[in-house]
């Protein structure tokens, strides 16, 4: 009998074109493309008159760039404009799929991978953008690429890789009250830091995932890449297959009776070897919120920002200074009750239909405060039809939101969508970056639903205190 | 991509303040290193002058007097120091374009993020990862503008009183000395790519995107 292997292994094995010494040829199934990370890529195919080994393997849609107003109106900025035009003739030249911006399908890569049946369980996936780890919900190795990685998988459908380490993290119990998936990825990167996965792929398990719907599988896995790991993956289940059966690009018939018999084996084996494993208990989580620049300063929204001298490591304390400095906050002081002026809800982290539902469900009978501008940019265009279809629209609008265009907006702020200096926003997006929406902007990640309850609050609340 | 032997020149240290406390800057991100407001561009050249461009310019494009890189004789660093996790956040390779455009070719540093590091190498960079304590012992030489030697065929760096060896993982080695193309090498295991398609068109059909 074989060793037993981690989901992790079998993907790797089943996916090695080459083994060199030191060196392997990882074959790639799925590659989403974008309008930022892929013209130089495209460039260096045309100088080195190569062609696209596998162009059915891609789809691409523009998402980064795209403005979130009226779509009808053009892009507007002309530098934009030019890159999204850039992704729509390569993909022409090339022979690849491409979603136009004016198609309902068009949102976030890693948002319509899965929608569209594209991302499937015991693929490679790869996109030239960090937050690939989503797809790794669905039990595929998902991770993201730089453009000359870009460029060689377009030219060979591999890329040249070492094994990672494999990093288990167990959450164990039930989340309580207004916990969600974001509070158990906060927890995860407030406990082993953001370079707390450096070298590793790593494989959540226990109750609190496996009870975890598909779409919160998502976000758990998109700030895997917080933690420093490039992939995070949950064995696929019944509720994998649910979700896929039926999806415009999933297998059909006897294929996907096949696929699914497959996929069921893509567990991790008993006794299989971890290189670490950390536990946390779900049932102990509370709704959690950043204070600083980095998305490893989580805290309980009950909680106290940090005092600088409780802190005993030198760089650290001298960069949770330059933080609280940058993010204006008062040291030892309590988070609840900060004031914000802007609101985000959306990005590939929490931009799907549930995170919306979530958002809404506190939200009818009150309004935005007069002092928050809050707006909600719907991860795809499927996602928007079916909130609309469902009066999710109209529950944000009467709140006093503002209804957006599906696209990655004010999560990375390339597009008209971004903070002035100074101003604090709640956002579910991943990063809380030194001017990652805007510059000099303030950022705190949060869940929906607590973003949801600042914009009413006008602060930064404790969603359980406030009265459905 | 061109091939690297050695470099020699001044090392600019990313410092953070805290008192009277200097330490190596943590958690440089590439939002840090590039700001999304220049990965509108189609090309990859072009972007030295915004490496670090909010560290580095006021809100009115004036030179921030205090950020190393706008001191003497910092301005012409080719080695950059940093603190743990260097280049965490994004996958955007316009962070090594920027790092490169502006003249650095090594990056010392006790960690880097994976992606970071990966696209590093693809452009020529070099990043090594070395013990803090040895990098803290460089800080006082490279702030006094002393110019540092990396040789990368020996793995050392040579200062003016002393050598340190560093590690490097010895098929990025090869590629950084050697210049090579990554994709021409892959190309000419294209027998290998083609065994594995048919292999999994059989095995897994449902592989193959319809």
């Amino acid at each position: 009998m074989s060793e037993p292997k981690t989901i992790y292994d079998k993907i790797w094995e089943s996916h090695l074109a080459y083994e060199g010494d030191g060196d392997c040829l990882l074959y790639i199934d799925r590659h989403l493309i974008h309008e930022v990370t892929s013209p130089q890529a495209f460039e260096g195919l045309r100088m080195s008159n190569r062609k696209v080994r596998q162009p059915s393997n891609a789809l691409a849609v523009a998402d980064h760039n795209i403005p979130t107003t009226d779509r009808s109106l053009g892009i507007g900025d002309k530098e934009s404009e030019i890159q999204i035009q850039t992704l729509e003739d390569n993909c022409k030249e090339f022979g690849i799929e491409y979603i136009k911006t004016s198609d309902k399908r068009q949102g976030i890569v890693h948002i319509i991978g899965p929608e569209q049946g594209f991302t499937l369980p015991g693929l490679t996936i790869v996109c030239g953008d960090s937050h690939t780890s989503t797809h790794g919900a669905f039990g595929a190795l998902a991770h993201g690429i730089g453009t000359s990685e870009v460029e060689h998988v377009l030219a060979t459908q591999t890329l040249i890789q070492k094994k990672a380490k494999n990093f288990q993290v167990k959450i164990n119990g039930a989340c309580k009250d207004s916990v969600t998936a974001k509070d158990l990825a906060l927890s995860v990167i407030g406990a082993i830091g953001t370079a707390g996965g450096t070298g590793y792929v790593i494989e959540y398990t226990g109750e609190a995932v496996t009870s975890l719907s598909v779409e919160g599988r998502m976000t758990l896995c998109n700030l895997t890449i917080e933690a420093g790991a490039r992939a995070g993956l949950v064995c696929p289940d019944e509720k994998t297959f649910e979700y896929l059966k039926g999806r415009p690009m999933s297998p059909k018939g006897n294929e996907w009776d096949l696929a699914v018999e497959y996929w069921k084996t893509l567990s991790s084996d008993s006794g299989a070897f971890y290189d670490k494993t950390i536990e946390i208990d779900a049932g102990n989580l509370t709704p959690l919120v950043t204070w600083g620049t980095s998305p490893e300063d989580v805290i309980s929204i009950d909680g106290n920002i940090p005092n600088l001298e409780d802190i005993k490591d030198d760089s650290k304390r001298s960069a949770v200074k330059r933080s609280l400095d940058y993010m204006n906050l008062i040291p030892g002081s309590p988070i609840k009750g900060v004031p914000i002026d802007r609101v985000f809800i959306g990005s590939c982290t929490n931009g799907r239909i549930e995170d919306l539902r979530e958002a809404a469900s506190i939200l009818p009978g009150k309004k935005v405060s007069e002092k928050v501008t809050a707006m909600v940019v719907p991860g795809s265009g499927l996602v928007k039809e079916q909130a609309e279809e469902e009066g999710l629209d109209q529950i944000f609008i009467e709140a006093g939101f503002e209804w957006r265009e599906p696209g990655c907006s004010m999560c990375l702020a390339m597009n008209a969508d971004k903070l002035l200096p100074k101003e604090r926003c709640a956002s579910t997006s991943n990063r809380n970056f030194e001017g990652r929406q805007g510059r000099e902007g303030r950022t705190h990640l949060v869940s929906p639903k607590m973003a949801a309850a600042a914009a009413i609050a006008g602060c930064l609340t404790d969603v359980r205190e406030m009265a459905i | 991509m061109d091939k690297f032997s050695s470099v020699k020149g001044i090392a600019a240290p990313m410092i953070n303040k805290s008192g009277n406390q200097l330490s190596l800057m943590m958690n440089i991100d590439t939002d840090m290193i590039i700001p999304k407001q220049f990965l509108k561009t189609i090309k990859r050249s072009g972007l030295g002058k915004n490496l670090f461009d909010e560290m580095r310019y006021d809100s009115n494009g004036n030179e921030i007097d205090t950020f190393i890189l706008n001191k003497e004789p910092f301005r012409d660093a080719k080695i950059l120091i940093a603190g743990k996790n260097f280049g965490c956040g994004s996958s955007r390779e316009h962070a090594p374009w920027s790092i490169l455009d502006f003249g650095i070719k090594v990056i010392i540093a006790p960690s880097f993020a994976d992606i970071f590091f990966n696209n590093s190498f693809k452009n020529g960079i070099l990043p090594i990862k070395m013990d803090e304590d040895i990098i803290n012992s460089i800080i006082d030489e490279s702030m006094q503008g002393e110019h540092l030697e990396i040789n990368l065929v020996d793995q050392e760096i040579i200062l003016k009183n002393r050598k340190i060896n560093f590690d490097v993982d010895s098929v990025n080695k090869d590629c950084l000395i050697k210049g090579l193309d990554d994709i021409g090498s892959t190309l000419e295991k294209s027998s290998y790519i083609d065994e594995f398609e048919i292999e999994n068109a059989n095995k897994r059909p449902w592989n193959i995107p319809r």
